[in-house]
């Protein structure tokens, strides 16, 4: 009774949440939530460039993605302009360039609330290999440089003074948030990925007292999320995006519930 | 190696930085060496965490050099602060830049007298415990080198008597180097082989009599430095430690 669709879709949307989870919780921990709306807004340009020029989507907003990173890093050398200035700069900016080439697109049939909010109906079996492959290889990864990467958060010059790199292991991190934007917009939708990375890690910080664990409680998290959000996606016909960062919301919400026995414990 | 012959594990020479139109230093030399401790004094803003950082490598557009002879660092800023979204704690703390077992974190723990926090999450210490808590890990993995920016500040007297002695026991047994900064002349100067005294640039330096003697040294900090030279006698018949029923049934 499920259709082969909707399996496709569950098996995409696992992949990603496995993904999200320990990304997510170093987008909490190192304040970049606003930065990882800034590189997903910037995927509707790459989606843009990939049906103009009939390339694979993931591939181009992943470049698209570390291009506007590696912009962003050039213009906070260069500019006085606060970095939250410069962020919301650059997401409405690409944002705003990726509307205008889609409307020169009339060529191509073009499901833009799909690309926005996310559709499983548009998950192909190809879309789950690249999920599954890019996924395998950002968590591989981010365990070699967990341990810089963890540090550097913590402190940037206790890592610096004690021998780790950490401008590098920051450069990589980028990559990895580019690459997370890339294998899920078709599912999550841009506006909406953002949400797959903090909410089901701000869960576990409600839960955790430690990085580990706040990890694990992550990857369960976007886990219950993905399903309960399909499930209904396909109950109600709601877009998948929004009904899986809607089950995120309410998981928060329930946490919310559990972190003033939490602190109470502590003092 | 031949013991004997100084070993040098990081050497300034002739650094600085220029920013903003002005020298945060100028014209910085000195030598750490193995089992010696060397420490910075000077007035606020003279540049003593400024000297630290460039010898960590922390700051980069430098004037000067920078030979550095070992890796293994320990390192304890003068501030951190830890971001509520971080869950962590002690022990997750400890092995923050390194790998430890469990028995070399209680042991680097109980050396500075907090062995008992080490599940309590980083954020609930008192500013004393977290300093403990620094100390501790900077010398968890027995470093060459240790960098210690004003590692007693928030703890209480006699505490602080009791670090300034286990600093001293570490560089001892450690046989490593310890770049210090201090504002406690007296307590330091007593426990220390060489030191540099900064205001911009070196004021004056050399061993702990040297500087007191020197006459730029009495000008930059005035009355204090008189107490200088009554070397610091403190005799106490009992210990107090951080926790005290931990540590009295030990006794």
């Amino acid at each position: 009774m499920l259709d082969d669709f909707f399996i496709r879709a569950l098996i995409a949307g696992i992949g990603i949440a496995l993904v999200a989870g320990p990304l997510g919780c170093f987008v909490i921990w190192r304040r970049l939530s606003f930065f990882g709306d800034t590189l997903s807004h910037s995927a509707l340009l790459g989606v843009t460039l990939a049906l103009s020029f009939d390339i694979n989507i993931a591939l181009s907003v992943f470049f698209v993605s570390s291009a506007v990173a590696i912009v962003l890093l050039k213009l906070q050398k260069t500019t006085n302009l606060p970095g939250d200035a410069l962020l919301g700069l650059l997401a409405h900016s690409s944002l705003a360039v990726g509307l205008v080439v889609i409307s020169f697109l009339s060529f191509i049939r073009f499901d833009i609330m799909g690309l926005l909010f996310g559709d499983i109906l548009a998950v192909a079996p190809n879309d789950i290999f690249i999920i599954w492959i890019g996924g395998v290889l950002i968590l591989l990864v981010l365990k070699i440089i967990w341990k810089p990467l963890f540090a550097s958060t913590v402190n940037y010059e206790l890592a610096e003074a004690e021998g780790m790199n950490p401008a590098r292991v920051n450069a990589i991190f980028t990559i990895l948030m580019a690459a997370i934007i890339a294998i899920s917009i078709k599912m999550v939708g841009l506006l909406l990925i953002t949400g797959m990375l903090i909410i089901p890690a701000a869960m576990a910080r409600n839960l955790s007292n430690n990085p580990v664990q706040m990890v694990v409680y992550s990857v369960i998290g976007g886990l219950l999320s993905v399903i309960v959000g399909l499930f209904a996606s396909l109950e109600l016909n709601s877009p998948s995006g929004p009904s899986i960062i809607t089950a995120a919301l309410v998981l928060f919400i329930l946490s919310l519930t559990k972190i003033n026995k939490f602190t109470r414990l502590k003092n | 190696m031949n013991l004997d012959k100084k070993e040098i594990l990081i050497k300034l020479e002739n650094v600085g930085i220029f920013q903003d139109n002005k020298w945060l230093v100028h014209d910085v030399s000195l030598e750490i060496e193995r089992s010696k401790i060397l420490t910075l004094i000077g007035p606020n803003g003279s540049g003593k965490t400024t000297t630290a950082k460039i010898a960590l490598g922390i700051h980069k557009n430098i004037k000067g050099k920078v030979t550095k002879n070992t890796n293994k660092i320990g390192y304890v800023p003068q501030k951190i602060s830890i971001d509520w979204t971080l869950p962590i704690r002690v022990i997750d703390f400890m092995s923050l830049t390194q790998t430890l077992q469990f028995d070399e974190v209680v042991s680097a723990l109980k050396l500075t007298e907090v062995e008992h926090l080490k599940h309590n999450d980083l954020r609930s210490l008192s500013g004393g415990e977290f300093q403990r808590v620094l100390m501790a890990r900077a010398i968890a993995k027995k470093p060459d080198l240790l960098v210690l920016d004003e590692p007693v500040q928030g703890v209480d007297f006699t505490g602080e008597i009791a670090l300034y002695e286990l600093i001293k026991k570490i560089s001892d047994e450690l046989n490593c180097g310890i770049l210090l900064i201090s504002h406690d002349l007296n307590v330091v100067m007593s426990k220390t082989d060489y030191v540099v005294c900064l205001n911009g640039h070196v004021c004056c330096s050399g061993t702990p009599m040297n500087v007191a003697n020197n006459k730029n040294y009495k000008e930059l900090f005035g009355d204090q430095a008189s107490t200088l030279l009554s070397v610091y006698e403190h005799k106490h018949d009992h210990t107090h430690s951080t926790d005290g029923s931990i540590k009295e049934k030990k006794h």
